[in-house]
């Protein structure tokens, strides 16, 4: 079970959050319906570091950016979404 | 092929079963086959006998990056059914379901198909009338199907908590008597040594690393035992098809999850049907040497790890025990994870990739055991016809792009939510 | 008697005798016991049968790797079986049975299996009961029978299993020597520190072998070493096994509150699952003693060397009278001594190395016949104990008198939670042994776990691990020298490979996997038959794959693989070690989530008054909501009819308070939820509402509900009651991920907000006498009064096809609102409606619900929905939609309404002659609140164009059908006036 050290409470364990989705399939309000089919449908699916977008839902709520590796569950970075 | 039989058995057992030949060969790759199948697990091994025996063509490699049947093959709870809601997977895992039932006998090897039914429980007079609808989807499409009441469900699975107090009080059931459970090693076992009776080469240890294209369409493979040539490659990978597809510059509807499992210590028969829920997510079943089989819900973030978190054992155990109290003091005594292959519909993907001559079987999610010989005998079917089978066709790679979906939870594209 | 307990010595207590019985005998040992220790105590060596050939089975082990004495224990909802004797303190009143034996475990019919073995080597079931399906059952069907080990439970477990969590700076797991050391000193420098022990006390090896620490005797260096961790504060928990080790560190431990079989004291929890989150791991897990490859390696009486000496220091139990040492290893000529040492007659030392002049060596040499070079081929005995040991060396063939062979093959360390954790193994040649390399997490291995031999280089290393271990978290202050050893036979044991059978012996007796009676003959077979990946000879033979999990047999498999292989053992690798590293209960991974605890239960604020009702409940998502009202003499159908009609002569009232709400607030709160809502929403005028759909971004419907203005910048949006927490989530990502510079704000007030929907021709009627001087709003108007004394929002919605009025009150204050509006409504005839009643209205309306219709594989077009779409597209979902198939005329299953004068049933398919391929099926159908015949909503291919078509909805499973004519969704007051007052 990961441990994620959430920007607002600190390190929690995985349980708090959920996973909601890599951040490279996050799909703009305004994309064209191809580009839809490749963001939603085409994707890399990394094996080793990736960025995937987490939320803190038992917890503060906040949406994160997480830096984490897809095999060795290692997690390099945690930011919030404002947080550019 | 030294043809298995209970007699043979005898007969080699007064000779110390020195004389029982090799299940397959271990041979040295050649360097062209007319068709390669990247994958050998039980999907991979399938395809490659189905072009052997039934589209006769032999020259025919099973390149596998580890030992065969040690992917998802070897990571299942073995259940075999084919009691969908949607008619396309209705169809596609009732030809499955129908192989099943001559496998022991084609393969001449006991994969121990058993029918003991599998039974979905209800909750509620809503479950009831949910699983009445997947029950009459089933019987419109010819595929066994029926409803048992409260009573009939209680003298079915005794050790059932059936108080009417219950958390999740049983009302009644549906049940696919045709269903059942199969010994998963047998399985890629089998079709292992009678492709390779057929001249199927099976190479184990051999991981392809890429792949080589002549004219636009792909001509071969680089391996860690070389560069292999073949016309049409089929990628039967499940859990890395987007790390195989990338090789070939591919982009799939797909993200590698994991699902866990586990067994109980072995005790004398307990359960002797398939138990599943129309409200809790969790399977029970108990394999002939007494191990009771329970697994669950993937555990909702991608991950090639094979290694998952303990609270979806204990939601399993728990449910587990909700539906039979008795489980509370068995053991758990073996846990392990697969990398599943999870597609953006929950259906599986079969048929053409962009690229000319590859061809990828994949995205079974957590439901690609029991598609074993129907997935194998259809894709084999298009490798080498280079047409899609009537059952395979709905699910083609392309359906996502055009919005032809086989949605069979209804959840949508987030690969956690189904 | 062979196997007694001595008058003196040992660590049990006896002055306080425990009863016990074995098989419905009665036996009496001490606190402190374990069931082996007793049962060898009275003499007791045969405790089962194996699993396949029914082979005799005594006590091999004085631990967790017990794979033999294995029994049933406990009563009723306490039975369990497959429980290790070795690993089972003695309580009062335990009751322990053998198992897989049949009628008795001294006469087992099933071990005629054992004289027919030769015809059922490794994955002959693979070979033999060929044939169909039906044929295969009929085998199996015996097959089932004959596996399986012990019996199953049969009743509800009664007791409770407690799940705690702890965090601490270093995890030190395993409390012998290292453990304890280091311990010792990651506590000195300051470090938050919890030690775990499987074992019911501390002190591990130290426990069996005498020896002087900081020149103390063992024991009073374990008291005083426990003392000071107490002091510091170190968490010390003994019979809590760690079983896990996940990711970050995470280590999740079982601990056994009582024995397996106990009843627990008062209230308390029978075990307790701890989920430790350490900055860093020390795993002090110890190693494990190998059996030795000779035939008949499996008998009752030969036992490991090290638990031989266990059963004589830690129990006072003599094993047997007459014992033959088989080693490999310096470690079990202590074992000859302590036997000697108690008038047990060591016959002789068979030392498989060559000779040497080490003093142990030197010592035994002086007091027993030690025999070098010397390698047990066979013994003989059986059920009734050991006999004979024949042995050779040098060519020549000896045979000695024994009932005990304590034989140690060297050690294999405990590195299962290391690769748990992803560490590597490394193997050491000299060993013979696979131990801890590279780490992945914060883990390091001390002591026998990381391969060292010798109690001070144990303890030193055990020291300088926890010592580092503190350091790294940033503990800096030195714990000071480590304690000074002084034993009689100081350093490592000088250990050599003894995997490899002896040449001549015959491999069809030689046991790898006692439980499972793995052979190696059979580990020969798999190989010949080309199943020679590890991980194929495990499933093919099933080594190491018993309740033991092959903690004593996995070596000896793995060189036998590697010989036929002809290569190193590490070439040929190591199959993967999994959690649980013991077996555990199910109960206790379940915890305290049991009965109603097993999935949470909600309540709405109006739960105690529909109680009050006695109504009809009906699950819904994590509600429980009212399906119907019956009264006397009533079922359930009866009350929904009427219910339904007095809704739409009169007036009825429902509690709709799990409904999905969202206020959504600020400048920008409109275009928020036009990305989130699929119908416009900007024109809206304040105090106005009106329905609405949303999208997943595939472009299926997700969810509907209506929005309503309340104030200038000020939404409230409502949704579904099984997809609310859904939405929430949807919301709060359009908000944050999607549009994150949006000026608005989103408040989920599900629960804040409780609601009561007031709906009939009486309704206004009802309102008005409510709130008198409110000036009530026209339909999809909202505004704002006071009933009964209480703050109200009024929306006036309709779900039924009624004029309705939804009330919204906060949570807390809505009783006297129901109380008030079931007074005045039952002047007016109007009575509470459920769920069941409300779905006959909303069918006859046609609205589509969440779960029936919008089942995520429908799109608005499919629903009737699209003319209501925003065209501005600028919404969740709006781009996927436009895929091909999506827009096509046809191939798509389409909302429709069914009529008929017969029930339609729910769920049925639609065909055009039964039997006959779906076309469709019946979302949701009902009888007629006011007329007569049936109608329901159904989803069909191309259903938009074929009204008028005759149909048949078919259910097999139910052998129903009814004659349907598909006409459109709306069966009542398709204009619409009867929202107008």
């Amino acid at each position: 079970m990961l441990r994620i050290d959430c920007p607002y409470c600190g390190r929690r364990a995985q349980a708090e959050f959920a996973f909601e989705r890599a951040l490279d399939a996050v799909l703009p309000l305004d994309a064209t319906p191809e580009a839809a089919v490749q963001t939603l449908y085409a994707r890399t699916n990394p094996k080793g570091w990736t960025w995937e977008l987490w939320r803190h839902t038992a917890g503060c709520g906040a949406w994160l950016r997480l830096h984490r590796h897809s095999v060795s569950h290692e997690i390099a970075a945690v930011h919030t979404v404002a947080d550019t | 092929m030294t043809r298995y039989s209970t007699l043979g058995l005898l007969r080699a057992g007064l000779s110390n079963h020195r004389n029982w030949p090799r299940a397959w060969r271990d041979p040295t790759p050649k360097p062209r086959y007319d068709v390669i199948v990247i994958g050998g697990g039980g999907h991979g091994l399938a395809t490659a006998y189905n072009l052997a025996k039934q589209h006769g063509v032999r020259s025919v490699a099973v390149l596998e990056r580890g030992w065969i049947g040690g992917g998802n093959t070897g990571r299942n709870t073995t259940i075999v059914r084919s009691n969908y809601r949607q008619p396309q997977l209705q169809r596609l895992l009732e030809y499955s379901l129908k192989l099943w039932e001559g496998m022991t006998d084609e393969l001449n090897y006991n994969v121990m198909f058993s029918q003991r039914g599998a039974v979905f429980l209800g909750h509620s007079d809503a479950d009831i009338t949910q699983l009445a609808q997947r029950g009459d989807a089933l019987r419109a499409q010819g595929i066994d199907a029926d409803l048992m009441s409260r009573a009939e469900i209680a003298r079915l699975i005794p050790p059932l908590d059936m108080s009417p107090d219950a958390r999740f009080p049983v009302f009644g059931g549906l049940i696919q008597r045709r269903g059942g459970t199969a010994r998963h090693d047998a399985v890629a076992w089998g079709y292992a040594r009678a492709a390779d009776a057929l001249g199927v080469d099976i190479i184990q240890n051999c991981e392809v690393v890429g792949f080589t294209m002549k004219g636009g369409r792909v001509a071969g493979v680089e391996t860690t035992k070389g560069a292999i040539g073949a016309d049409r490659i089929g990628i039967c990978v499940a859990g890395h098809s987007g790390q195989v597809a990338a090789l070939a510059g591919l982009k799939l509807p797909i993200e590698s999850h994991l699902l866990q499992a586990f067994v109980s210590e072995p005790v004398k028969p307990m359960i002797d049907t398939v138990i599943m829920s129309q409200s809790i997510h969790c399977y029970i079943s108990q394999s002939d040497k007494g191990e009771v089989v329970l697994g669950g819900d993937p555990d909702g973030y991608p991950t090639y790890s094979q290694r998952g978190v303990p609270m979806r054992l204990e939601d399993v155990a728990s449910q587990a025990i909700a539906l039979v109290p008795a489980l509370s003091r068995l053991r758990m005594l073996r846990s392990w994870a697969g990398t599943t292959d999870m597609s953006f519909d929950g259906s599986p993907i079969l048929g053409e990739t962009p690229v000319d001559g590859l061809y990828l079987n994949g995205g079974w999610c957590y439901g690609g055991f029991k598609a074993t010989p129907g997935s194998g005998k259809l894709f084999a079917h298009h490798l080498a016809t280079g047409e899609a089978h009537e059952i395979a066709a709905p699910f083609s790679l392309d359906r996502f792009a055009r919005g032809a979906t086989i949605d069979e939870t209804g959840s949508g594209p987030r690969a956690q939510d189904r | 008697m062979t196997r007694q307990r001595r008058p003196t010595g040992g660590l049990i207590d006896r002055t306080r005798p425990v009863g016990f019985t074995f098989d419905g005998v009665p036996y009496e040992g001490f606190a402190g016991d374990t069931l082996a220790s007793a049962l060898l105590a009275n003499g007791v060596g045969l405790l089962g049968r194996s699993f396949k050939y029914h082979r005799p089975r005594g006590i091999l082990a004085a631990g967790v790797e017990e794979p033999s004495a294995l029994v049933g224990v406990g009563q009723g909802g306490r039975f369990e079986p497959n429980t290790r004797a070795t690993d089972l303190f003695l309580y009062d009143g335990l009751q322990a049975h053998s198992q897989n034996r049949w009628p008795s475990l001294s006469l087992d019919v099933g071990a005629v299996l054992g004289a027919v073995a030769r015809f059922l080597p490794a994955g002959f079931y693979y070979k033999a009961f060929l044939g169909k399906p039906d044929l295969w059952k009929i085998y199996e069907h015996f097959i089932r029978k004959a596996a399986g080990l012990g019996r199953p439970p049969v009743a509800p477990d009664p007791d409770s299993y407690d799940h705690r969590a702890a965090f601490c700076d270093v995890l030190v797991v395993g409390a012998g020597p290292a453990g304890l050391a280091a311990a010792l000193a990651a506590s000195a420098s300051g470090a938050r520190v919890i030690l775990l022990e499987q074992d019911a006390v501390v002190g591990g090896g130290l426990l069996r072998d005498p020896a002087r620490l900081d020149g103390a005797t063992g024991d009073s260096w374990i008291s005083a070493a426990l003392a000071t961790l107490t002091a510091r504060g170190v968490r010390v928990l003994v019979r809590c096994t760690a079983v896990g080790y996940w990711d970050h560190d995470l280590v999740t431990a079982a601990e056994r509150v009582t024995e397996p079989g106990q009843t627990p004291d008062h209230d308390g929890p029978a075990q307790r699952f701890w989920r430790i989150r350490a900055e860093r791991v020390v795993l002090a897990t110890g190693a494990i003693e190998r059996p030795l490859p000779f035939e008949h390696n499996d008998r009752p009486g030969v036992m490991l060397a090290q638990a031989a000496r266990t059963y004589v220091a830690r129990f006072g139990v003599v094993p047997g009278s007459r014992a033959v040492i088989a080693t490999s290893h310096d470690d079990a000529y202590r074992t000859a001594f302590a036997l000697a040492d108690t008038g047990v007659q060591v016959q002789a030392i068979l030392d498989t190395r060559p000779a040497s002049d080490r003093p142990i060596v030197t010592e035994a040499k002086a007091r027993f016949q030690v025999m070098f070079g010397a390698r047990v081929l066979r013994v003989a005995g059986g059920a009734a104990g050991l006999r004979r040991v024949t042995a050779q060396t040098g060519g020549q063939v000896l045979t000695f008198d024994g009932d005990l062979l304590a034989v140690s093959g060297g050690f294999s360390p405990v590195s299962h939670l290391h690769m748990q954790a992803g560490g590597g193994l490394v193997w050491n040649e000299t060993t013979a042994a696979f131990q801890a390399g590279d780490a992945r997490q914060n883990q390091s291995s001390a002591g026998s776990a990381a391969g060292l031999d010798g109690l001070s280089e144990v303890l030193c290393d055990g020291w300088a691990k926890g010592g580092a271990a503190a350091r790294a978290v940033g503990f800096k202050r030195a714990p000071g020298p480590a304690p000074q050893v002084v034993e009689p036979w100081p350093g490592p044991g000088h250990g050599v490979s003894a995997l490899e059978a002896p040449i001549g012996a015959d491999p069809k007796r030689i046991f790898v996997d006692f439980q499972n009676d793995v052979t190696l003959a059979d580990i020969d077979l798999a190989w010949r038959e080309g199943y020679r990946s590890v991980e194929h000879v495990k499933r093919y033979t099933t080594l190491g794959m018993a309740t033991d999990q092959g903690k004593t047999s996995n070596m000896i498999g793995l060189a036998r693989l590697a010989a036929n292989e002809g290569r190193p053992v590490p070439e040929v690798g190591l199959t993967t070690f999994r959690p649980p590293y013991t077996p555990v209960t199910l109960g206790l991974l379940a915890g305290h989530r049991k009965g109603f605890q097993v999935t949470p239960l909600r309540r709405q604020a109006l739960y105690a008054a529909h109680q009050a009702a006695s109504p009809i409940w009906q699950p819904s998502g994590y509600w429980m909501r009212p399906r119907a009202y019956p009264r006397a003499g009533e079922d359930l159908h009866a009350a929904t009819l009427r219910e339904a009609r007095t809704v739409r002569s009169a007036v009825g009232w429902v509690d709709v308070s799990t409904l999905g709400k969202f206020e959504v607030v600020g400048p920008d709160a409109a275009v928020l939820l036009e990305r989130v809502c699929a119908t416009t929403v900007g024109k809206l005028s304040v105090g106005r509402g009106r329905y609405t759909f949303m999208l997943r971004e595939d472009g299926m419907v997700m969810d509907d509900g209506t929005v309503w203005r309340i104030a200038d910048d000020r939404y409230l949006l409502t949704s579904s009651t099984g997809g609310a927490e859904r939405m929430a989530h949807h919301i709060d990502y359009v908000r944050h991920v999607l549009a994150p510079g949006l000026k608005a704000a989103v408040a989920n007030v599900q629960e804040h907000w409780a609601g009561i929907a007031v709906a009939g021709p009486r309704a206004r009627d009802l309102i008005a006498r409510l709130a008198p001087d409110f000036d009530i709003p026209p339909h999809m108007s909202a505004a704002r009064t006071v009933m009964a004394g209480v703050p109200v929002q009024v929306l006036a919605a309709s779900y039924s096809g009624e004029r309705a009025f939804e009330i919204y009150v906060q949570s807390p204050n809505v009783d006297p609102i129901w109380t008030a509006i079931s007074a005045i409504g039952a002047t007016l005839d109007g009575c509470p409606y459920g769920l069941e009643a409300l779905e006959i209205l909303r069918i006859e309306k046609g609205h589509v619900v969440v779960g029936g219709e919008i089942d995520g594989r429908t799109t608005p077009h499919d629903l009737g929905l699209q003319r209501m779409m925003n065209p501005a597209r600028s919404f969740v979902g709006a781009a996927a939609l436009q895929r091909p198939a999506l827009q096509a005329p046809q191939g798509r299953q389409q909302l429709v309404g069914l009529e008929s004068g017969e029930a339609i049933p729910e769920g049925a398919m639609l065909v055009t002659h039964a039997p006959g391929a779906a076309e469709g099926h019946v979302t949701a159908g009902g009888i007629r609140a006011l007329e007569a015949g049936a109608v329901a909503l159904g989803l069909l291919r191309d259903g938009h164009t074929r009204l008028g078509e005759d149909l048949v909805a078919w259910s097999p499973t139910r052998r129903l059908s009814a004659r349907v004519k598909v006409v459109p969704p709306m069966f009542y007051d398709a204009e619409g006036v009867r929202y107008r007052d």
